[in-house]
């Protein structure tokens, strides 16, 4: 049986179709879900990909969040299944309390688009099991609101639990994707629930996958692999 | 119909590089005198039937669920005369 991982789309969204497309790439059908159907149709996992669903209105990700789609994707989420938030997704993710924090405009109010140097610090979640842990990649980072944040206490917890899953890598030049690029808390660029089942990021692993577009990196690859042999041997 | 105002602004803590812009900008426009600048958001309700404390707690409840994101925000609610 083909596994299937399904790619929500809100009004705004704009990242399912390459999300869509890197499922596919990895070896798994992608299946379009939509943000008015509670249904999931039978998939194993889901994507919330980037975009700015509403607008952003109110906050980013603060009315997707409480959608048809989400519901179920909380419940299940809880249960166990796979969700990977990418950028606007990993704001959904914060506003339906899946991962602790919240994402805040970039320190320096300017949106942000460039490649980003990433280390992988948690390489044992449903989606980072391909990555070792502290390997260097490079994915596309673009956002306007990707400061996370987090009390002094929630931070302390997610280090101790080894739960930062990505953190922005700083040792390096800003010409060559190197530094903080928005001030979040930490370095910290995503996060993985105790379970690690849940796992969210600003950076676009899904726009770094084919070696003909882009930077020619397939850094983002991983993710989608990952998580299609942890459901394999499951 | 009555107005109840739900005012939002970000934690104490929390950085507020809107505010920080705005309060630069103020010198440059000749406002001088004003140390720090915080931006917020006010949401004005038009409550259909009386405010009475059930109402209340209900707009109490959407602005603790919805309105504000109280993991980074902080909401007072006011019942307009």
């Amino acid at each position: 049986m083909t596994t299937r991982i399904g790619v929500v789309t809100f009004p705004g969204t704009l990242d399912d179709r390459d999300s869509l497309r890197a499922v596919r790439l990895a070896g798994a059908e992608p299946v379009s879900l939509w943000h008015r159907d509670k249904d999931l149709h039978q998939v194993d996992a889901v994507v919330l990909a980037g975009g700015f669903s509403y607008g952003d209105y109110l906050r980013a990700g603060a009315i997707s969040r409480f959608s048809p789609v989400m519901e179920t994707i909380i419940e299940q989420a809880k249960a166990g299944m796979p969700v990977l938030g990418i950028c606007n997704g990993f704001q959904i993710l914060t506003e339906a309390h899946l991962l602790p924090g919240a994402m805040l405009r970039n320190n320096h109010l300017h949106f942000i688009c460039r490649e980003q140097k990433l280390r992988v610090e948690n390489a044992e979640t449903a989606w980072t099991g391909d990555y070792t842990a502290g390997q260097e990649i490079s994915v596309p980072l673009k956002n306007m609101d990707g400061r996370y944040v987090a009390d002094e206490h929630v931070l302390d917890e997610l280090e101790a639990e080894g739960r930062v899953a990505f953190r922005y890598a700083v040792d390096g030049e800003a010409a060559d994707g190197y530094g903080n690029p928005n001030g979040s808390l930490r370095d910290i660029a995503g996060i993985t629930n105790a379970a690690g089942n849940v796992v969210g990021l600003m950076p676009h692993p899904e726009h770094a996958v084919e070696p003909l577009i882009g930077t020619g990196r397939t850094d983002g690859l991983p993710f989608f692999t990952s998580v299609l042999k942890k459901l394999v041997s499951a | 119909m009555a107005r109840v105002v739900v005012d939002v602004m970000l934690k104490p803590e929390i950085l507020d590089p809107q505010g920080q812009a705005v309060q630069r900008a103020l010198p440059r426009l000749g406002f001088e005198g004003i140390a720090d600048v915080r931006q917020g958001k006010r949401f004005e309700l038009e409550v259909e039937g009386p405010v009475d404390q059930a109402a209340l707690d209900r707009i109490h409840k959407m602005a603790e669920t919805f309105l504000a994101n109280t993991v980074i925000e902080d909401f007072t609610v006011k019942v307009e005369a």
